[in-house]
């Protein structure tokens, strides 16, 4: 038993049957990200004050630029496939693959960032942000420091109304009232502390949603990369023996690795920009 | 070169000897054949509605008596589940007797039964093994266009259902927010465990909906690319356009509940606050999270799978009913156009009425009306294919056979789902009918005896073709008879009671309400029907027995087919062997003419099967 249109084109359809799987696949993962954009944005118009600034823009716009470019490569390593040039197609395929590695080191680099990055707010109403200095003291429980004395190397300082956060207070401050030293550091009571966390999901709904379309999106560039690889060893043999085949499979992980891209292109004024 | 091709040729006898040297396990276990798996998610999902419906029962044994202890099983289930879920019922003269059921329990039960039957047992068992075994048939394909996807879609849905079994034995017992998992309720229901039964819940969806993504997309590329020649769009039997918008259903209403169920995951695991709003007091103590989240985001993604949801409930058994109508009238279905139509136009618009679940909820009522609009539009399409149906009848000498009966009770059980639907679409009446048992009646009229009337409908009619063996009549009838009466005996009476104003979702089944009769102001007959609403439930799973039995032994005692149409059938599904071998048709198959030709004036026989040859027009 053979299923048929698994490599040649259905006349009438004019696709084989890969290639109608992985858009109905796109398809669903539209409605995946689509619903999580669609969080974004009640949540975003929900909130009484939504964070701004906390990315950085240079180190964002460079992984899009790493994305774009590992998508042009992958059209370059299907466009060779298709020319009858498989060792060309072989490195561009791998450029693809490493530019992947370089955008999830950057992501990662990112995210500790901002794993190490507390937002601490104090009974008299202070705001501010930074990272905290290791001490044997310092321990969270459910937004409460345990005990002792902390010391915060603080990068805003705000005198806000108690029970405010940081966005808040910058929404409603003038600039001039704020606070911008380089690093300030500051000793605290654990006693003084009303609220404390470090820039994790746990810590708004904004960093929920960030960490949670970029973590989900960063899972699909990983499983992207997976099977591209596995395409880079195919390469020496079934790019070799049956090309057509081969190139059909470039062709629908190339169709999955532009989606991923697009996702990024969607994903970095919105979380980045806006 | 020389060892490859010796390697390639010791392949070919392999490929020849494949049917014999195929063990156990790959032939019915790990098998990549869409019959097999079919018949896997078939039994698999009626065992899960079987279960599904024993939780019912003994739900129904603390509505009808509230806090007496649960008859034969209330011991086993004290055992099962521990004395902290199932309390003991202490006599007056010191005895124990175990087996009343706690408030937590009653909810975990109501909440399971709820995902049980409607995403283990009714989807799998109507989307998926009717899907697997049928349509690849029906359009002439040799199998599924990606056979190994299929397997792991299986594969995923059973682990899904083994994590939603196991939720029953975790500390804390299994997820008791309801099937729709409303948050903040759901995050907020058991604190004292971190891998709580909810959190069960949610990874087990996360199982259950990649298998129905991968189920989805198998079905559209297997219906778009692998049709038979001659096999264009309309002459696809109703039944494969069905599961077709059924599968985009499930291929684009599915999603925003994963991204929904990973939101709530992290809310319960990592402390986010999606759901959760700002303020949240609970026994007096602040809940220590961020807030800032929305309760209303849950609702919307949840509902807007939920509502196509419905229809991927309906549209496949709509689908069956065709098939098996048209059969046994020996006449074309009636306006076979309308019914592509309007099954396209369904789906479509069942993605924009999701919020009239939500008319409670205060979001406004510009949106209330403009979902109220949409809800109204869509059943319009809803009653032409039943209309159609209906006609189909009109005029036919019907065969009165046990598929037929379920057929035709179907018409009339869904017509009532229906119809009870529209006052809880117009959001004025839905405010007095909203969360009471009207609502229970109503989507159960759609769901129980109408689509699972049309299950057993499908099960009796196409059951000779995977078995080769009819399924007894005398016992068929004896199911259906008690079935349909059964049926109309539980939910009728539940109209009443939710029109008096009874909430859906007490524990003790409104004996609580009963204190405050001045206030509420309902007469005790209303409860009183909880008695007998339970009795018929129990009757309804006794009726069950002859059909269980009878689907058991007739696999080796059954009446033998004598063809391999044994219904005289037009569909390509009767054209094969019986059983339908590995690869389905043992010669490639042409299609001529549309799916519904009997009766056709000037031909010998009454029905044209879709591959007789075009000479046969002259004839």
């Amino acid at each position: 038993m053979e299923i048929p249109y698994t490599v040649s084109p259905r006349p009438d359809t004019g696709l084989f049957n890969a290639k109608v799987g992985i858009w109905l696949f796109l398809a669903s993962e539209v409605m995946l990200f689509g619903a999580l954009f669609s969080s974004y944005i009640l949540l975003r118009v929900g909130a009484t004050a939504w964070p701004h600034g906390l990315l950085n823009v240079p180190i964002g716009t460079f992984n899009t630029a790493v994305l774009i470019t590992s998508s042009i490569t992958m059209v370059l390593a299907w466009a060779n496939m298709k020319m009858g040039n498989p060792g060309r197609s072989r490195l561009y395929l791998g450029i693809t693959v490493l530019c992947g590695f370089a955008f999830l080191g950057v992501k990662s680099k990112e995210y500790y960032d901002k794993f190490v990055h507390y937002e601490v707010r104090l009974v008299d109403g202070t705001v501010m942000d930074g990272h905290i200095k290791p001490s044997p003291d310092f321990k969270i429980n459910k937004f409460k420091a345990e005990s002792g004395t902390i010391v915060v190397e603080a990068e805003n300082v705000l005198k806000a109304n108690p029970g405010e956060s940081m966005a808040d207070a910058k929404d409603r401050l003038p600039a001039k009232e704020r606070y911008h030293h380089g690093h300030e550091e500051r000793e605290v009571k654990a006693s003084d502390i009303r609220w404390i966390s470090n820039y994790t999901p746990k810590h708004s709904p904004y960093f929920a949603i960030y960490f949670t379309l970029t973590g989900l999106h960063a899972l699909h560039v990983f499983g992207g990369m997976i099977v591209l690889g596995y395409f880079w060893f195919q390469n020496r043999t079934m790019g070799r023996t049956q090309t057509e085949r081969y190139t059909n499979r470039l062709e629908v992980g190339g169709l999955f690795w532009h989606f991923v891209d697009l996702v990024w292109i969607f994903l970095f004024p919105v979380l980045y920009l806006l | 070169m020389e060892a490859s091709s010796h390697a390639a040729h010791l392949h070919d006898v392999h490929e020849a000897h494949h049917e014999h040297e195929m063990s156990f396990w790959q032939k019915y276990i790990f098998s990549t054949d869409h019959k097999v798996i079919g018949v896997q998610y078939g039994v698999t999902a009626l065992l899960f509605l079987l279960f599904g419906f024993s939780l019912m029962m003994m739900m129904r044994w603390q509505l009808a008596y509230p806090q007496q202890p649960i008859p034969v099983v209330g011991g086993l289930l004290q055992k099962m589940l521990g004395a902290e879920m199932v309390a003991d019922k202490i006599l007056e003269n010191g005895a124990k007797i175990p087996g009343v059921m706690s408030a937590d329990l009653y909810n975990a039960f109501g909440a399971m039964h709820g995902t049980i039957m409607v995403f283990l047992a009714i989807v799998p068992l109507a989307f998926a093994a009717f899907g697997n075994l049928i349509v690849p048939l029906q359009i002439g394909a040799v199998d599924m266009a990606f056979p190994r996807v299929n397997m792991v879609s299986y594969q995923s849905y059973f682990i899904g259902g083994a994590i939603m079994l196991a939720s029953f034995f975790v500390p804390g017992g299994a997820a008791r927010s309801g099937w729709t998992s409303y948050s903040p309720l759901a995050t907020l229901a058991d604190r004292s465990h971190l891998f709580n039964g909810q959190t069960f819940w949610i990874i087990g969806m996360v199982f259950l909906i990649t298998s129905s993504l991968l189920g989805a997309v198998n079905f559209i590329a297997t219906i778009i690319q692998l049709r038979a020649p001659g096999m264009t769009w309309m002459r696809l039997p109703f039944f494969v356009w069905a599961q077709f918008v059924t599968a985009f259903l499930l291929l684009l209403a599915f999603p925003p509940l994963e991204a929904a169920a990973v939101m709530q995951l992290a809310d319960n695991l990592v402390g986010t606050s999606f759901f959760l709003p700002s303020g949240l007091v609970v026994s007096g103590t602040p809940v220590p999270v961020s807030g800032g989240g929305s309760p209303l985001l849950w609702q919307h993604l949840f509902w807007f799978l939920g509502h196509p949801e419905v229809y991927v409930l309906i549209l496949p058994g709509m689908g069956m009913v065709a098939e098996i109508i048209a059969n046994n009238t020996r006449k074309p279905i009636w306006g076979y156009k309308s019914l592509v139509y309007s099954v396209l136009a369904i789906g479509f618009l069942s993605f924009i009425v999701w919020a009239h679940h939500m008319y409670l909820t205060g979001m406004g009522t510009k949106i209330s009306t403009f979902f109220q609009t949409t809800t109204m539009i869509i059943s319009i399409p809803s009653v032409i294919i039943l209309t159609c149906l209906f006609i189909s009848l009109w005029g036919g000498s019907i065969r009165f056979n046990t598929p037929m009966l379920f057929s035709l009770a179907f018409l009339p059980m869904f017509g009532i789902g229906g119809l009870t639907g529209l006052p809880l679409g117009f959001n004025f009446s839905d405010l007095h009918l909203h969360d009471t048992y009207y609502v229970i009646a109503h989507f159960h009229y759609v769901v129980a005896p109408g689509t699972i009337f049309a299950l057993f409908a499908g099960i009796y009619y196409w059951y000779p073709k995977v078995t080769g063996r009819f399924m007894s009549e005398f016992w068929g009838k004896v199911h259906f008879w008690l079935s349909l009466i059964f049926m109309n005996l539980i939910f009728q009476p539940m109209f009443a009671q939710g029109m008096a104003g009874l909430n859906r979702r007490m524990a003790d089944g409104g004996a609580t309400y009963a204190e405050s009769d001045s206030v509420i102001g309902f007469a005790p007959a209303i409860l009183k029907a909880n008695v007998g609403i339970s009795h018929a439930a129990w009757l309804l799973g006794v009726a069950q027995l002859p059909f269980i039995i009878n689907f058991f032994v007739s696999i080796a005692k059954g009446r033998r087919v004598e063809s391999d149409n044994p219904w005289g059938a037009t569909t390509l599904e009767w054209q094969t062997p019986t059983p339908p071998p590995h690869g389905n048709f043992t010669k490639p198959i042409e299609v001529h003419r549309g799916p519904y030709e009997y009766s056709v004036p000037g031909h010998a026989a009454d029905f044209t099967p879709q591959n007789a040859p075009e000479s046969l027009h002259k004839a």
